[in-house]
């Protein structure tokens, strides 16, 4: 096998050194080695300006939102609806009423299964997922299955980790009620082509939720583009904060949808006869919403609207061509998911050891990868692996970092050889 | 060097390679299965006592070297103990591992198995070495299956 140049060319994409100067973890260390983060798909860094966002907005804007008549309420509310505008902006929404805060991704998947699935989706009905899906993307399902005596059909996938195109066309039939989707996999990094499949079930007349949870802290995401029903994603993986995620709907279904949770802000009147939903999306908002974080989202987004989509993309592309033309060399090293069009993922076994000891290994090295069935049981069976190592890069990730990585693992080698 | 990377150049050398009463018994009589859904590391355990005293036992897996070699060191030690004697070591491996009995400074009965103190610094892998103690424990009290999320550590 040749030897993979370190792609030069790509220096002009992204000045990554000044990028990293934004986040301080990144200049931590860990067991007294630097930090080499490479889990970035479990959950992203913050970068200062993000924190300092959250941080003025505790010092400052305070207060619960959509309830009163002080400044500060006023404040508060103008920037958590600020935030929805910036999303609705980050993802191409048609309009901000299409933006609904959720906890995350798994919440967002929720509620679609609460109000979209408990409404429209009957015993007898038919939910297409893919084989390559994050337990997030099945289990609510399983659930709406259970309950409703519907059931679940599986778009198999070839060894490269690529759905079969062929036969997802042939799950389709009258019964067919929602396809659920990964943009792209955490567990093998593939980019599913969503478009296309958009595109057949919308031939069908089946709306389709997509789990961006991966997808959109590494592309540029337009929703009116891929024509998607629903998005899903989490803030925490694209440098925002934990606990708060979106999750975008076509108004046309949001309108018909029945509310996810029952309290205060998703009503309009109540009586103990009846109570009057409010409109969208803050039908599907009860309580107190997190506003800080909401708000800090809203930070990351220009954040990395500022850096570029495209760019991210780029750098990102370039980090997985070399990572992957190296890894490839690697004695012992057997990549699983090597679809043609991937994400910065590198999901691997190394003979003989397992992905455990490969990650306990790597960490005394400062290098931070994970290892297990990333949530992705089926995907592990399909491939035949009990729990695979993962690397997942973001766009401050450099190619020192992935030359890190590689003499970690013939270190790794080393002690079990 | 850490007494993490200790503990795997010590123990992986040894017994990750060359695992000690590896295997399954025929005549076993009593069996127990340990899972660690976390990482899907699995052991199954099979003895046969006589009495009071563990005449064989054998494990079998598939796990990652610190479950493995802490299953291969458990076997060999206990080999020939009464039960109430590896109930004790149970006790002082889980401490150990968790802690609470600090092997550098209070007494104990674990000799070898001392070198598995150095799990204490890598706190996500205490169930994999804990995990064939747990199974072993199971066993003696004729439960089926022993599993690291029930909370005992
Ligand atoms: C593809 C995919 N879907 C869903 C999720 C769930 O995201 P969260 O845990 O933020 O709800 C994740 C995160 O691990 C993911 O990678």
């Amino acid at each position: 096998m040749t030897p993979v140049p370190m792609p030069k060319q790509t220096a002009a994409v992204l000045d990554v050194d000044k990028i990293r100067a934004d986040f301080p973890i990144l200049m931590r260390q860990v067991h007294d080695l630097p930090l080499v983060y490479l889990d970035n798909a479990a959950s992203s860094q913050m970068p200062q300006p993000v924190i300092d966002r959250w941080v003025r907005y505790q010092q400052n804007e305070h207060a619960n939102v959509h309830r009163a008549v002080h400044a500060l309420s006023e404040i508060a509310t103008r920037e958590y609806e600020a935030a929805r505008d910036k999303v609705a902006r980050f993802i191409n929404a048609r309009e901000p009423r299409e933006i609904i805060f959720t906890r995350g991704t798994t919440e967002g998947i929720n509620l679609v299964m609460h109000g979209f699935g408990r409404a429209f989706i009957q015993q007898g009905d038919e939910i297409i997922l893919s084989a390559l899906e994050h337990h997030s993307n099945i289990v609510p399902w399983q659930m709406l299955c259970e309950e409703k005596g519907a059931r679940l059909r599986i778009i198999p996938m070839n060894d490269a980790g690529e759905l079969l195109l062929d036969e997802y066309e042939k799950l389709f039939n009258t019964h067919t009620r929602l396809v659920a989707l990964a943009h792209v996999s955490n567990a093998l990094g593939t980019v599913n082509p969503v478009r296309e499949m958009i595109h057949a079930a919308h031939r069908h007349g089946v709306p389709v939720l997509l789990d961006g949870a991966q997808a959109a802290p590494h592309m540029a995401v337009d929703v009116q583009a891929l024509d998607c029903d629903f998005y899903a994603f989490s803030g925490h993986k694209m440098c925002g904060p934990t606990g708060i995620g979106v999750l975008y709907g076509k108004a046309e279904w949001l309108e018909k949808m029945q509310p996810y949770q029952g309290g205060g802000d998703m009503i309009l009147s109540v009586t103990f006869e009846k109570t009057t939903y409010n409109a969208i999306p803050y039908k599907f908002e009860a309580g107190t919403p997190p506003i800080a974080a909401a708000i800090t989202l809203g930070a990351a987004m220009d954040y990395l609207s500022g850096i570029g989509m495209d760019a991210i993309a780029q750098h990102e592309r370039a980090l997985l061509r070399y990572a992957t033309g190296q890894l490839r060399q690697v004695k012992g090293v057997r990549l699983i998911g090597t679809a043609q069009e991937k994400a910065a993922v590198l999901s691997f076994t190394l003979e003989g050891i397992h992905p455990h000891d490969a990650g306990t290994l790597l960490d005394m090295e400062g290098i931070a990868i994970r290892a297990g069935h990333h949530c992705a049981q089926p995907v592990m069976q399909r491939f035949g692996v009990p729990a695979t190592a993962r690397a997942s890069f973001a766009f401050y990730n450099t190619f020192a970092e992935v030359d890190a990585l590689i003499a970690g693992i013939h270190k790794v080698q080393k002690v079990f050889a | 060097m850490s007494d993490g990377r200790q503990l795997y150049q010590e123990v992986i050398m040894d017994h990750n390679k060359k695992p000690r009463n590896y295997g399954v018994l025929a005549d076993a009589n009593r069996r127990a299965e340990g899972h660690n859904p976390l990482c899907g590391d699995h052991i199954s355990l099979s003895l046969r006592l006589d009495d009071d005293l563990i005449r064989e036992i054998a494990f079998q897996g598939e796990t990652c070297a610190i479950c493995k070699a802490s299953a291969s060191m458990m076997t060999a030690n206990v080999k020939g103990k009464s039960v109430a004697d590896a109930e004790t070591l149970i006790q002082e491996f889980r401490d150990m591992a968790t802690g609470k009995l600090d092997t550098a400074t209070q007494s104990h009965h674990l000799g070898r198995l001392n070198v598995f103190a150095g799990v204490r610094e890598l706190p996500t892998r205490v169930k994999c070495a804990v995990l064939p103690w747990h199974t072993l424990h199971a066993a003696f009290h004729e439960e089926s299956s022993a599993t690291t999320e029930s909370g005992e550590f």
